[in-house]
């Protein structure tokens, strides 16, 4: 297949590119939830992201905090955004940070004015820039202003015999096409971390990973009360075939194809070495995970599943293939791209990437996801240890 | 072209997933190898269901298990060229 050269996107004015053209209310805490909410009932063309946190955080948690909102409303897929906070000082940091990609934002805090007034005051200024965003035109994009992540979920043996290299086959077309590329799941990667530390570019990128996946591992068994051998593989990975906890990784380590990472990312930190492929710091939880690579910037995922995922992002579009017969067919209303044919050989994995990239230009033209035409919009933020 | 009853990933691989509901034992088995697209055959020993792996060759205790190229954990019981390979027979070498 000629793999096609652009795409349709939303220019930005930071000379980034979006797949979507989202107006944002977000909340920089949880009190103020209720707030954006109201607003984006009120106005049309808007998308409140509510999340549980924000509140006496401290130290890498509350950096992380800030690095996932700013992240969010730097987004390409976003065009505009207000920011709604309990106190002026969190808010103004994230306004700040957000303003510098030049697009539209705008702080409000609650205190000492109160819910009504607030939502009112914002909802005047979510008109103006939900009708300001609603004339932005898509306009042709080369290929290399996809960011694109990957994360599976629910895996079973077929993830790792087909969905899986599906997206590993994707990768290797697309990377000579200067497309950012990113991979994550610290913790599904336990198994096969010296191999996959060996992908990295440089011995730096090595070397990182490495550290990156230690003190992974060096919590865990701080935390675990036995050795993971009865949780890893879990009984149902076993009944399903199985056998060990390298099996299960390589079999996750297939989406990244036979592409080579040049460094690793703190968790929703944005790439800054250029194109190609990076491995961020991440859990393994889908919405956590997501919620963290959007944050990084990417602006379309591709999420393989076994058993049916059935996870959606608000701001980046998450396309679902499956290997998997049966759910494909059970769960078909959450199935973009149907690979089952690889397992009755009626299809090769050059094919199924062939068709995933179809799919993948297909969505970030425009088309909705199965998670987006369900309204599937999880916000979850990665919180690193309690409160102050 | 008929029918696969096995995956194999990579040519390197001494076990193949089963792709259908069961393979019955001293069943004549269809293999694809992916990485090549090239066919091989293999006769079953065991009964072994959807998603589990078949010995490929015989091993010993001790060999190392290749799937996806790569090493995935340990014989620890002596298994026979298409017989069923999973936790009574194979170990993680991580713990």
């Amino acid at each position: 297949m000629e793999i096609p050269k652009s795409f349709l996107g939303y220019k930005r004015e930071n000379g980034r590119a979006g797949t979507r053209n989202h107006v944002i209310i977000l909340p920089v805490d949880d009190i103020s939830n209720a707030c954006a909410e109201a607003v984006a009932n009120n106005i049309k063309g808007t998308i409140a992201l509510p999340h549980s946190y924000g509140r006496l955080q401290f130290g890498a948690d509350l950096e992380l905090h800030f690095r996932t909102m700013i992240g969010t409303g730097k987004n390409p897929n976003v065009a505009a955004v207000i920011v709604i906070g309990i106190e002026p000082k969190w808010t103004k940091r994230i306004v700040d940070a957000i303003a510098k990609t030049g697009k539209p934002v705008e702080g409000f805090s609650i205190e000492g004015v109160g819910d009504i007034d607030t939502i009112a005051k914002v909802s005047k200024k979510a008109q103006e820039f939900s009708m300001w965003a609603s004339e932005k035109q898509r306009e042709e994009c080369p290929m290399s202003d996809l960011w694109i992540s990957v994360k599976c979920g629910e895996s079973d043996t077929t993830s790792g015999l087909a969905s899986n290299p599906t997206v590993g086959n994707l990768m290797d077309k697309l990377e000579p096409f200067g497309v950012h590329l990113c991979f994550g799941e610290t913790s599904e990667l336990t198994g096969a971390e010296t191999v996959c530390a060996k992908r990295g570019k440089t011995p730096e990128a090595q070397k990182k990973f490495m550290k990156t996946w230690s003190d992974y591992n060096d919590f865990i068994l701080k935390e675990a009360t036995d050795d993971l051998s009865e949780s890893q593989p879990t009984a149902g990975n076993i009944a399903g075939g199985l056998t060990t906890i390298e099996e299960k990784a390589f079999g996750n380590f297939q989406k990244i194809g036979s592409r080579q990472f040049i460094d690793v990312l703190e968790p929703a930190e944005e790439p800054t070495k250029g194109k190609g492929l990076y491995f961020m710091d991440t859990s393994s939880a889908a919405a956590e995970c997501v919620t963290l690579q959007a944050a990084g910037g990417f602006n379309i995922h591709l999420f393989p599943t076994g058993q049916g995922n059935i996870i959606g992002n608000p701001i980046e579009p998450v396309i679902k293939l499956t290997a998997n017969p049966l759910t494909a067919k059970t769960m078909s209303e959450h199935i973009d791209v149907d690979v089952s044919k690889i397992l009755s050989r009626q299809m090769n994995l050059n094919q199924a990437g062939d068709e995933l990239i179809k799919a993948t230009l297909r969505v970030a033209n425009g088309r909705l996801t199965c998670a987006e035409a369900l309204g599937h919009k999880e916000f979850v933020m990665t919180k690193l240890y309690r409160s102050a | 072209m008929s029918s696969t009853d096995v995956i194999i990933h990579d040519e390197k691989d001494n076990v193949g997933v089963v792709v259908i509901e069961k393979i019955k034992p001293n069943q004549e088995c269809n293999c694809w190898i992916m990485e090549n697209d090239k066919s091989a055959k293999i006769q079953s020993i065991s009964e072994i269901p959807l998603g589990h792996k078949i010995a490929m060759t015989d091993l010993k205790e001790g060999d190392t298990i290749l799937k996806y190229g790569h090493d995935i954990g340990k014989v620890v019981k002596n298994i026979k060229k298409g017989e069923h390979v999973h936790v009574h027979n194979v170990k993680t070498k991580k713990w």
